[in-house]
């Protein structure tokens, strides 16, 4: 689950290189993006759990919040079904699983998405400040990454929500606090050799500012790497959230996640409603594969020399 | 070399000081002291309470207390919770569990995936290869919250072979899950790092070199290829430890082994900052001090490495 450095390396230097007469580097990363059959797949993957956070409500017979008295604790009626409008059953307090699915959905893609974006926000900024100053700055900046990166956050995470109150605010600020910190050394790695070329210098030799270099010329070089590495970051994200809410820590009723869901679902088992286990498992597999295979695509088809 | 290590002491210190101190000072920031979500006592017993835990110092002086405590005698103090116990007590009842089916998790992680990696690289686009690259595709989305129900689900509930939890030092029955659950994403982790470094030094001039000169394959793999082809993976063992550890917590909660990560999650919902802060600077130096193993190994095998 720990994406790997030395791909991300290569794509960083691959991204940097000089563009050689003709297409684009973006042109051509495209046309390798679209002619890559898994990319492809986990795109599809991702637009339908998308669609269906976004939609499934409008599908759904039932409100993620109302209780079916008719079928509940009931084996035999509480499965999936066409007939009563419970197309994924009815969970164990008799409430729509079709409609918590789509909720513990939103909830974790919201987790994943915001988590990554903090990530960019703060590792590109935070990177790309330390990697162009470069000197004491640098090994200041850095030596705090070394540090923070050698905390087990995921204790420290649950410290945070045990004791300033288990809310999804708090789950985005703990979430948001660890994901930018591979991402500054990342962005800090590729700062380093942008920062030599001749641009750069001739920017420097005018007396641009430092921050409007950052801001003009770093930043936009940036995006390759910042793009695939958030990607992949999205799903480390949810099954962070996913483990956290796994142990009853992280998102509290009514709310749900798919990993809530996941945990009501093995909980609940051996009873023999398999269908509160499978369907957001279903829907967890899925959005990670999506995320994966996509990142991975954009990967290989920024830096085509890596596979 | 005794440089570098010295280098990497000067991370690792501070590290595990900020560990302490950081988690020293959440937990002194939380609304309420530990003894307020109890029935209401009298000031008088309260403050009697607060100086037997020695809560009515100044915090720097709380801080010292803590931190000589645990540095020079590794006492973690009393529970909160439990008032006959101290800290060391439930960290020493839980930890052999986590700690001998982690080592396990740990071997079998790195045995397994590192002979699966090797064997897909040589035997590269046999079914052999399709498999690895299955397994560790398919083991990505299946972290160990997600296996242990779907190991359960088989082993215990439909096929009865094993136990579906608790946990008996003589017994191996009881190891295989846990093992299984923790082990199956590093392992696949591991397999696929070998397999892509493994393949990529299998093309490298010094392995070309020796086939020409007719060494047995055998011995090429073995004597020259496996070498530089482990580097990626050494590097990978630090964080992997480091999730092996975390995800113990799962594996201790689903599976009732009884281990530490059973008191964490305990301690957490009851809030007995105590044993969290204890279980987390616990599995905090082991992380630093297992993250510095690495490190220095790599800087021995690696000698590209800078001291």
């Amino acid at each position: 689950m720990v994406i790997d450095q030395s791909k991300m390396a290569s794509l960083a230097e691959a991204t940097s290189r000089e563009d050689v007469a003709g297409r684009s580097l973006w042109a051509d990363a495209r046309r390798r993006f679209f002619h890559n059959k898994a990319a492809i797949f986990g795109l599809g993957l991702l637009i339908f759990v998308v669609l269906f956070a976004l939609f499934g409500n409008w599908i759904a017979a039932w409100n993620n919040s109302d209780i079916d008295y008719n079928v509940m604790g009931d084996v035999t009626l509480s499965g999936p079904s066409f007939a009563n409008g419970h197309y994924f059953g009815v969970d164990d307090l008799g409430r729509d699983l079709f409609a918590r699915t789509v909720q513990g959905t939103q909830i974790s893609l919201l987790v994943g998405v915001i988590g990554s974006l903090i990530a960019v926000v703060v590792g590109t900024v935070y990177g790309a400040v330390s990697g162009y100053f470069g000197g004491r700055v640098d090994g200041f900046m850095m030596r705090l990454v070394d540090i923070l990166l050698a905390i087990p956050y995921m204790f420290v995470l649950i410290l945070l929500l045990v004791i300033y109150g288990r809310s999804i605010g708090m789950l985005f600020v703990g979430v948001g606090l660890i994901s930018w910190l591979e991402m500054s050394r990342i962005v800090r790695g590729q700062t380093l050799t942008l920062k030599n070329r001749e641009y750069v210098e001739a920017a420097r030799a005018i007396g641009v500012p430092a921050l409007t270099i950052i801001r003009r010329h770093i930043l936009p070089n940036l995006v390759g790497v910042v793009v695939v590495f958030a990607t992949l970051l999205v799903p480390l994200m949810i099954l962070t959230e996913s483990f956290i809410s796994f142990l009853g820590l992280g998102v509290q009723e009514p709310q749900t996640s798919l990993g809530a869901l996941i945990s009501e679902g093995a909980g609940t088992m051996n009873y023999g409603t398999l269908w509160q286990l499978a369907f957001p498992l279903f829907f967890f597999i899925i959005t990670l594969f999506g995320f994966y295979f996509v990142g991975d695509g954009l990967r290989d088809a920024l830096d085509p020399k890596e596979r | 070399m005794i440089v570098y290590i010295l280098k990497r002491l000067a991370i690792a210190v501070p590290t595990l000081l900020v560990l302490i101190i950081a988690s020293f000072l959440l937990m002194h920031a939380a609304p309420g002291g530990p003894f307020t979500s109890e029935r209401q006592v009298p000031p008088e017993v309260l403050a009697n309470l607060n100086a037997k835990y020695g809560l009515d110092q100044p915090l720097w002086k709380q801080i010292a207390t803590y931190l000589s405590n645990v540095v020079m005698h590794f006492d973690f103090g009393p529970s909160f919770t439990y008032k006959d116990r101290s800290v060391n007590d439930i960290i020493a009842q839980g930890f052999p569990v986590t700690l001998t089916y982690g080592s396990l998790s740990f071997i079998a992680a790195v045995l397994v995936g590192v002979s699966l990696g090797v064997t897909a690289a040589i035997k590269r686009n046999s079914w052999l290869d399709y498999f690895a690259v299955g397994i560790s595709i398919g083991a990505q989305v299946l972290p160990n919250f997600v296996m242990a129900p779907i190991l359960v689900l088989i082993f215990t509930l439909t096929l009865h072979w094993l136990p579906g939890g608790g946990w008996s030092f003589d017994d191996p029955r009881f190891w295989i899950m846990p093992v299984v659950a923790l082990s199956t994403s590093y392992m696949a982790s591991i397999a696929r790092i070998t397999r892509s470094s493994m393949l990529e030094v299998l093309n490298s001039n010094h392995i070309r070199t020796a086939r020409a000169k007719g060494l047995p394959s055998r011995k090429i793999i073995l004597r020259h290829a496996l070498k530089p082809a482990l580097l990626p993976v050494i590097s990978y063992l630090g964080p992997a430890f480091v999730s092996m550890i975390t995800g113990s917590v799962i594996v201790d909660v689903y599976f009732t082994t009884g281990g530490i990560g059973k008191s964490f999650v305990d301690s957490a919902l009851n809030r007995d900052y105590a044993v969290m802060m204890g279980i987390t600077i616990l599995l905090g130096t082991l992380t630093i001090l297992f993250n510095l193993v690495v490190d220095i190994i790599y800087g021995w095998i690696d000698p590209k490495i800078r001291y």
